[in-house]
């Protein structure tokens, strides 16, 4: 069958990118031809400006050289402009005659560069800044002329301005505001740029207007007359004064325009085989010109061009970064602020750092730096997010290292890090790695950096600071969708909210039929989206679906923790952490009899027995005679508890006895990920309920119930849920909670990134405000539980008997002739 | 050294997409088994810290390591990027649907 064509006009960013997300759904589903009007294949525009203050060159910022496009048999027509597109016989026009047909079309064809409608506006000498020419159009200048003139002091003006005083230019920057910047930088922050770039030897004129642009006999430009009278030289003049979307191709073949190229959510145009992507397109009202917005519409284009049609690109949020070395400025959102709004401010002219944080409804809204712009990605995930600053308001301005630092999930401040400083503890990777890293293989994501590096791809909490160093290192470009919104794995374009919902929608029950509805593109997955796919489906159709062990991690297969060695640790179940005589000697006659080198007390209060031979394992549990205490699992885990009433002096309640029957209802629980609870008799918390999943704190009048609290990678606080009186509500309250968790958490998220991404709210809407929902939660929670074998038990009684054998050598039945040896 | 076929097991006494391990005084053998039946034997100990791959999750021709999630290719017994590292193979074959290793 002939291939369907897909032409793409443009051979810019977004374009590509848009084509390398396709390639990476549907390597093959299209015979691609692309059209560029500049002579060079794509490269990172972004860069222009360090290669014009002379810090990169040309070659350094090639995204994809011609080999790229050989490689994936695209056909690639440089130096040729399409002038027309002909929708009815579907076929576009390149000025030279070359012709494409397609099947869809792909426009991508950027901005322009708005050239002032001033008269000698035509002149030699005048140009605008968007490309490759015009930067070696003014590197050429530069070494020949003396006096450039830059009309706009926004990003790209001064970009410019920079680059050309570098080149030895005499620099003037006219702009038309009051302040430079204006639409990145409230006034203050833009007369702090100007100081700081007026030391560097920069001119500015400001409020200006141009009115005209003078030539000289030879009709090249030699000076800029303004609405003022006033007058100064100029050799070379660069129109930075804002971009135009590049429309006209689609505007003259009818397709509705309006400032750009107007899409929809799948960046579809009025033409429901034409799409289009970039700076020329008008999404929402909006064409955006920073990159990040754009790598999105790739995304989503490339997802609907593959005919998976998941996905719509609902817009963006940007931030942006002036790329002057040495000077950090840094906005985002809202920052100008106004009616509705509180300012939070800081301000320090003469060591020239200032910041400004724009809050709205107690949510972070706009964030404003100069100067000091290490909390930026921070902030910029506040605003991104949405998330309440409420409780952190007082240290908002301080910046997120202010909050503390355990765990340092990309607090340090990494632009200042040193090269060899290092990142990741777990596989000793540095600063200087990973930036190299991202700067050779042209990273925008933290997943990218995991698969490339390492970093981050063991205990994660390093992710955050990756991010930093990602935005330090390209800016706009950085992908920084939440973990939780994008897809599982490499296997799927799904993400864990939309394969839970397809499991309940469809009535999925088997990991295959998950994979063929969901369109999985493995075979059979791999180890991220197996285990996932495994617990969605035992949590949502208990007793119906049914358990895979190979699609589980070792330790859930084996009911025991892998060690180093290979070599397996036992922990049997002590409810509460009560154990009694009987069971001690029991242990300790294992220990000896199977040599076990290691007993250790565990966290949770309850022995470990470590190092025991994975073959022993069945025998080792029958010869304990205990059940699992599920040490090694996504699952409940243990309940600590302290003495409680029964014996001490302070106990308010009976919080052993709380913690067994607790840890006997939950027994056998799988959920996301581990789950530890904890029952402390009063206040004094000697249970340390406050960082436990679930812990609750006896007082005099009945039980206070505390959620999402964690002791591992980084530390956080339980918060508190509800306070009842009886044990039944405890038992109640706690099990509504954990089967909402169960149920709608995604796979490996802890209960405090649960409670994070969804809300206390809603937490409470469903566990505390409805008490029919809470009952049918904690029915659904006994329902799934009811009937469950104690694992050790089972294997005792001969399940998944494989698993713990041995296979032995027999002895030779034949030699292996010649030709069998490969 | 002249090598000898020997028989292990029947093919069902490997879980689908999962392995068994031989023991061995040279060092553990893992034989691994796919969801296409083919087969794949190699030395039970990943090249970057020893890990036993027979306890990894298979998938496709790849076994991810139970210890730091190194991915191995089941037909070459080598890494898979950006890792680096190769762990022996051996020849295996089923005939009458009796499993045989090459020694």
């Amino acid at each position: 069958m002939k291939k369907p064509k897909l032409v793409m006009v443009g051979n810019g960013m977004a374009g590509v990118r848009t084509l390398e997300e396709l390639l990476k759904l549907v390597p093959d589903m299209y015979d691609i031809t692309v059209f560029g009007a500049e002579p060079h294949p794509n490269y990172n525009r972004i860069l222009l400006s360090p290669v014009l203050a002379g810090e990169q060159t040309v070659n350094d910022i090639i995204l994809n050289p011609l080999s790229w496009y050989a490689e994936h048999h695209i056909r690639l027509y440089l130096n040729r402009k399409v002038v027309q597109i002909d929708r009815q016989r579907r076929v576009v026009v390149a000025d030279d005659g070359t012709e494409a047909e397609y099947d869809r079309l792909l426009l991508a064809t950027g901005s322009t560069p708005f050239i002032l409608p001033v008269p000698g506006n035509q002149l030699d000498g005048v140009i605008g800044y968007r490309d490759i020419h015009d930067t070696e159009t003014m590197i050429e200048t530069a070494t020949r002329y003396r006096h450039a003139v830059v009309i706009g002091g926004g990003l790209l003006g001064l970009e410019a301005a920079n680059g050309l005083k570098l080149r030895g230019m005499d620099v003037t920057v006219v702009h038309l505001s009051d302040w430079l910047l204006e639409r990145q930088l409230d006034r203050t922050a833009g007369k702090l740029l100007q100081t700081s770039l007026e030391a560097r030897g920069l001119k500015f004129l400001l409020p200006k207007q141009t009115a005209e642009l003078i030539g000289g006999e030879a009709g090249r430009v030699t000076a800029v007359r303004f609405k003022d009278g006033e007058e100064i030289p100029a050799d070379l003049v660069v129109m930075a004064a804002g971009i135009r979307p590049n429309a006209a191709l689609a505007e003259a073949s009818g397709l509705y325009c309006n400032r750009g190229v107007v899409v929809n959510d799948t960046l579809q145009t009025y033409d429901p085989r034409i799409y289009a992507v970039g700076e020329c397109a008008n999404h929402r009202g909006i064409a955006y010109g920073l990159v990040a917005p754009l790598y999105e519409q790739a995304r989503v284009a490339a997802n609907h061009l593959a005919g998976f049609g998941i996905g719509k690109y609902q817009g963006s949020v940007t931030s942006t970064k002036l790329k002057v070395t040495g000077i950090d400025l840094f906005s985002a959102g809202e920052f100008i602020g106004g009616d509705g709004c509180e300012e939070i401010l800081l301000s320090d002219p003469v060591g020239g750092v200032y910041k400004k944080l724009v809050i709205q409804n107690d949510k972070l809204v706009g964030a404003c730096l100069y100067g000091d712009t290490g909390d930026g990605a921070w902030y910029f995930q506040l605003i991104r997010e949405g998330h309440d600053i409420h409780e952190v308001r007082d240290h908002l301005m301080f910046g997120e290292n202010h909050l503390g630092d355990a765990g340092h999930a990309g607090q340090s401040k990494a632009a200042t890090m040193a090269d060899n400083a290092e990142v990741c503890g777990c596989n000793g990777i540095t600063k200087g790695t990973i930036v190299k890293a991202i700067q050779e293989h042209g990273l925008t994501s933290v997943d990218d950096i995991k698969r490339c590096t390492k970093a981050a791809s063991s205990c994660g909490s390093c992710a955050g600071l990756c991010e930093q160093i990602l935005i330090a290192t390209v800016g706009g470009a950085a992908d920084l969708t939440p973990k939780t919104e994008k897809p599982i794995c490499g296997c799927t374009d799904h993400n864990h909210a939309s394969v839970r919902k397809a499991i309940k929608d469809l009535q999925l029950t088997r990991i295959p039929d998950a994979m063929r509805a969901l369109e999985w593109r493995t075979p059979n997955g791999c180890a991220t989206c197996r285990p996932a796919l495994n617990y969605y489906l035992i949590s949502t159709w208990p007793k119906q679906a049914r358990d895979d062990p190979q699609s589980r991690f070792i330790n859930e297969r084996a009911h025991a923790n892998i060690q180093k060695d290979g070599t397996y640790s036992v922990v049997p179940q002590m409810k509460g952490g009560v154990t009694n005589a009987a069971e001690l000697r029991r242990i300790a006659d294992v220990a000896d009899k199977y040599a076990i080198p290691m007993v250790k007390m565990t966290g949770g209060q309850r022995i470990d027995l470590l190092g025991v031979k994975k073959e022993d394992l069945v025998n080792v549990w029958k010869d304990l005679g205990m059940n699992s205490g599920h040490a090694y699992g996504k699952s409940i885990r243990t309940v600590k508890t302290c003495v409680g009433q029964e014996f001490c002096r302070f106990g308010t309640q009976n919080s052993t006895q709380m913690g067994i029957e607790l840890e006997t209802m939950l027994a056998n629980m799988w959920s996301p990920h581990k789950v530890k609870l904890a029952v402390s008799g009063c206040p004094r918390n000697c249970a340390e309920s406050g960082i436990k999943d679930v812990g609750i704190i006896a007082v005099d009048s009945g039980w206070e119930l505390y959620i999402g609290g964690n002791g591992g990678i980084k530390t956080e606080v339980a918060q508190f849920l509800v306070k009842v009186t009886s044990a039944d509500e405890v038992k109640q309250y706690t099990g509504a909670f954990l089967q909402l968790y169960r149920e709608e958490a995604f796979y490996l998220e802890r209960t405090v990134h649960f409670l994070h991404r969804v809300g206390m709210e809603y937490i409470q809407s469903q566990v505390l405000a409805n008490a029919e929902q809470r009952q049918v939660l904690y029915e659904r929670l006994i329902y799934s539980l009811e009937g469950l074998p104690d694992p050790w038990a089972a294997r005792i009684a001969g399940a998944q008997a494989h698993e713990f054998i041995p296979l032995t050598v027999v002895e030779p039945t034949a030699p292996v002739a010649e030709k069998e040896m490969a | 050294m002249m090598r000898t076929w020997h028989t292990l097991c029947r093919l069902e006494d490997i879980p689908v997409l999962g392995s068994r391990v031989v023991k061995r005084a040279g060092g553990d053998i893992a034989v691994f088994r796919n969801d296409q039946d083919e087969i794949f034997a190699l030395h039970d100990k990943c090249p970057h810290k020893g890990g036993p791959l027979s306890q990894g999750i298979v998938f496709g021709q790849t076994v991810t390591c139970p210890l730091h999630s190194w991915q191995i290719n089941l037909t070459t017994g080598e890494a898979l990027a950006p890792d680096h590292g190769c762990t022996t193979r051996f020849e295996l074959k089923v005939e009458n649907g009796e499993v045989l290793l090459a020694l």
